[in-house]
């Protein structure tokens, strides 16, 4: 009867196992974090990209409008291939968008912007890369969505593509 | 035997520490960053990593020590930014009570074992 | 090209071997000849001949350069020194593979020569079982793995291999960590060979003890020459990281040790015979289930290994067919035994090798649990944790020590019953381990009462040990060897942890550097060309308290298929410290960030590790069994 039992009790161990492997071979590996509760965006001070004055995040995001804040780097790629997507969404009235730069050489990234346009309504600087920590960003490119009630409620992790503009065109309506 | 234990106890309660505080925040600096994870780097941690996330933690870390945080709350910090998949100590809470209980009760489950071997036959020998 | 013809034939040969031989086996099984039928022993032969076959054209293919096979086109470069093209053939996937096979084929023929006096269905069980694996990994090779796969149009040039992958230790530290990890297969199969005999006996203790031994040596030492490179190779001066592929080798040596533990009982009479087992299947399982979490892509590391989710099913699968067919044919066919034989006294001998089971389990669920537990929570929740060194330390480190005072006390018992002799030397002992350790300890850390203790016990196991071996008690010296290694190993660690200290600052070319004891002087840079990077190397000089002075060459390699830039450590090493000085660019800069780092007692770890492999060495060669 004892053996019987542990007999038992192994087998469903056992089973219970191999569906648990099974399934997390299926799982991507990649952590995407999703949003579960809404965050306030981080509130901070930081360089503008022009006229290298200190501007508060209340003045950066004071309208009443969605935001974009994109993360990009003249030496980043993937910011290349994104780059026309952004200056389409750039025409949308109901969005404004923030570029974030990051850990850049100042020169290098006016002539990104010269060479390939600005879908910004402002750009901050973030030479040390902690503003995008704030954020809770870990490189780029990144994209972050923000409601009118200035909560983060989405968030894309490397370039857009056009599913993702799609998406945002629906929830920005 | 006695005096030996009385010894023994004052001296453990004269312990001091010889660092000083720069050396303590440098410390506290490598011990917390040890315990944070490079997210873009494959199981390395912001420590060992040159990233440019690594660096750009590494400064965080810095300031939040200056600014007076202590460990435990620069590491709240981080795990409402990132989650917390970021700490490598998992902390104590609904998701993690099996991870860190189910080593010790299996330690107990098998004392209990080698118990009724051992103790219960007692009798026979 | 022709070596890669011959090695695809010949694993297909290999396979159809197995076939063969698992149905001449199955007839010499039924026939009534007291002897194994020797064609038996010639096919297994055969068999090993074509794995090496098999084995040896991959080492010629990487050696030409033969970038029309896949396998080298990935992971090799003309450029590449012949020693590291050589041990490239097993620094991947497809090529560790044939490695497993080669052993695998290599040991049952060896375990075939070596037991001519063992029953003739056991060994013949033992083969078979063997051949379940054999066949599995072939099928595993060959559907997924090809490791000769054609490539066309022939690209001109490989990809290369990893530079941190090019290092002597790294070269030899697959084939010996395989020759364990993967030895602990024949373990598998004699013991579920000799429970369908019932034969897990006295006899088979003693036949199976040696085998037992060699997969815990070459374990053992495969795992310390891991830890030596990514100590050397890695460039922050650790050796240990619980990172899962770490864990993944560390779990079949607990159970292994917990193994061989029992082995000395079980090769006196026969007890804990069921848990012997047990253990055996364990050990296997955890290799197989290792392979699984490394190669499936399941778990991140800072090992890569190429991940595909396809792969891993297959592993999967056959891992558990695995365990169901041990664990039926457990259950099924084991007896357990007359309930006599298994009294003894609770002080005894026997005793203490269970509390030694009872630790190695603990252990092996902390780490297990570790490494396993963030799948499952994703999986069932979906939520992300990470599980690093802190988790483990703390639930191992406080059960260190009662486990080394168990150890010091343990092997003095006697068999069946025991009074604890020279009770007072005992204590003598333990008083001077406590003073000595609190007086050393005292002015150097915050953490006084833990550390107190611990290093106490070390420190007690170190005593005892250390006595037994002067005052010549030879008897058991195999053990006082690997306990003596063991303490050793303990207490260099923990001095290290406690007395390493680091400096971590910017330093531009012909600045000094001034700290407390000493001065770091940035003399000079060098760059220099090698066959396949560009290296720019440092000149430091630093001046330590004394006044002496010492010099340290880091570099930072660039390499140029694939590009990939690494930092050398330079290191001096003495009996006393090591002296660890890495270097890194830093980023838009003429600054270099620097990272010295002074850490005592470092050779003493693997000093230790090779002391406690020479204990089990000596116990190979003994004749007798322990007294």
């Amino acid at each position: 009867m004892k053996n019987k039992f542990s007999l038992f009790i192994i087998i469903t161990v056992l089973s219970f196992c191999f569906v648990i492997f099974y399934k997390g071979l299926n799982n991507p590996n990649i952590y995407a974090p999703k949003i579960k509760d809404k965050k306030n965006i981080p509130i901070f001070e930081a360089k503008d990209f022009n006229s290298s004055a200190y501007l508060k995040s209340e003045k950066i995001f004071e309208e009443d409008v969605f935001y974009i804040v994109n993360i990009w780097a003249s030496w980043c790629v993937p910011c290349r291939i994104e780059h026309p997507l952004l200056m389409e969404l750039s025409k949308n009235q109901s969005v404004k968008l923030i570029g974030l730069n990051y850990r850049d050489n100042i020169n290098n990234a006016k002539k990104f912007i010269n060479e390939f346009g600005n879908p910004y309504s402002q750009i901050i600087v973030d030479n040390e890369g902690t503003l995008s920590v704030e954020f809770g960003a870990y490189g780029v490119p990144e994209t972050f969505i923000i409601d009118k009630n200035k909560k983060i409620i989405r968030k894309f992790i490397g370039p857009i593509n056009k599913e993702i503009v799609e998406e945002i065109k629906l929830i920005i309506k | 035997m006695k005096i030996l234990k009385i010894f023994i106890i004052l001296f453990l309660s004269i312990g001091f520490s010889h660092l000083k505080s720069d050396e303590k925040n440098d410390a506290l600096k490598s011990k917390i960053l040890k315990n944070i994870r490079c997210l873009i780097c494959q199981g390395q941690s912001v420590y060992d990593s040159e990233s440019e996330f690594a660096f750009s933690i590494k400064l965080i870390v810095d300031r939040k020590i200056e600014e007076g945080l202590k460990e435990e709350q620069i590491y709240q910090f981080l795990r409402e930014k990132y989650g917390d998949w970021v700490i490598y100590n998992p902390q104590l809470n609904k998701n993690t009570y099996v991870l860190w209980l189910l080593p010790l009760l299996l330690f107990l489950f098998g004392g209990a074992i080698i118990y009724k071997k051992t103790i219960s036959k007692n009798n026979k020998i | 090209m022709l070596a890669n013809q011959i090695g695809y034939y010949s694993l297909i040969l290999g396979l159809l071997l197995s076939v063969l031989l698992c149905g001449v086996s199955i007839k010499d099984l039924n026939s009534n000849n007291k002897q194994i039928n020797p064609n038996v022993l010639s096919l297994s032969f055969l068999q090993l001949v074509f794995v090496i076959v098999s084995f040896l054209s991959l080492i010629l293919s990487f050696i030409n350069s033969d970038f029309s096979n896949e396998t080298v086109f990935n992971n090799s470069h003309t450029t590449k020194p012949l020693f590291y093209k050589i041990s490239g053939t097993w620094g991947n996937h497809e090529g560790s593979l044939l490695l497993w096979l080669l052993v695998l084929t290599l040991f049952i023929f060896l375990f075939l020569i070596k037991s001519k006096e063992q029953p003739k269905k056991y060994r013949i069980l033992t083969l078979l079982f063997q051949q379940i694996i054999i066949i599995g990994f072939f099928l595993f090779v060959l559907m997924t793995s090809n490791p000769f796969n054609y490539l066309f149009p022939i690209p001109n040039e490989g990809l290369g291999l990893n530079p941190i992958l090019q290092d002597p230790a790294l070269a030899i530290h697959p084939p010996i960590l395989y020759l364990g990890y993967v030895g602990t297969s024949i373990i598998f199969s004699s013991s579920l060979a000799a429970v369908t005999q019932n034969y897990i006996s006295k006899e088979w203790g003693q036949h199976i003890k040696k085998w037992v031994l060699i997969s815990w040596i070459f374990l053992t030492i495969g795992i310390m020459l891991g830890s030596i490179w990514a100590y050397y190779e890695l460039g922050w001066g650790g050796f240990w990281f619980w990172d899962p592929v770490e864990n993944v080798s560390l779990m079949p040596w607990l159970t292994l040790t917990a193994l061989l533990h029992c082995i000395l009982v079980l090769e006196r009479k026969a007890t804990l015979t069921s848990w012997v087992v047990i253990l055996s299947i364990t050990t296997f399982t955890l290799s197989m289930c290792g392979t699984f979490l490394v190669r499936s892509g399941i778990l991140n590391s800072v090992h890569t290994f190429a991940n595909d989710p396809a792969r891993g099913i297959f592993i999967l699968i056959f891992l558990f067919i695995l365990i169901t067919l041990s664990l039926g044919i457990f259950f099924f066919f084991h007896k357990e035994n007359n309930k006599d034989s298994n009294n003894f006294f609770w002080l005894s001998r026997e005793t203490s090798i269970l509390i030694n089971n009872w630790f190695m389990m603990y252990f092996l669920s902390v780490v297990l649990i570790g490494t396993v537990y963030p799948i499952f929570l994703d999986v069932i929740s979906s939520e992300k944790i990470s599980v690093g060194p802190p988790f483990y330390q703390k639930l191992i480190a406080p059960f260190l020590i009662p486990f080394l005072l168990f150890m010091s006390v343990g092997p003095r018992l006697k068999w069946i019953k025991s009074k604890i002799e020279n009770k007072k030397s005992l204590i003598i002992t333990f008083i001077i381990s406590v003073m000595l350790t609190f007086f050393i300890v005292k002015n150097l850390t915050t953490d006084l009462l833990f550390y107190t203790i611990l290093i106490s016990a070390a420190f007690f196991l170190f005593f005892t040990t250390l006595k037994e071996l002067f005052i010549k008690k030879f008897n058991n010296i195999s053990q006082t060897v690997a306990h003596f290694g063991f303490s050793l190993l303990i207490l260099s660690i923990l001095f290290n942890n406690i007395l390493s200290s680091e400096i971590i600052t910017n330093i531009k070319i012909g600045e000094k550097y001034n700290y407390e004891k000493s001065e770091i002087f940035f003399k000079k840079i060098e760059e220099r060309k090698e066959s396949n990077f560009n290296s720019i190397i440092a000149y430091f000089e630093i001046k330590d308290e004394k006044g002496k002075i010492i010099e340290l060459n880091p570099e930072i390699r660039i390499y140029d298929q694939p590009v990939i830039i690494t930092s050398e450590a330079d290191i001096k090493t003495t009996l006393l410290e090591d002296k660890f000085l890495v270097m890194n660019l830093v980023k838009g800069n003429e600054y270099f960030n620097i990272r010295y780092q002074v850490k005592p007692f470092m050779i003493w770890i693997w000093i230790s590790i090779l002391l406690l492999s020479l204990g089990g060495s000596m116990s190979l060669f003994q004749k007798r069994y322990e007294k």
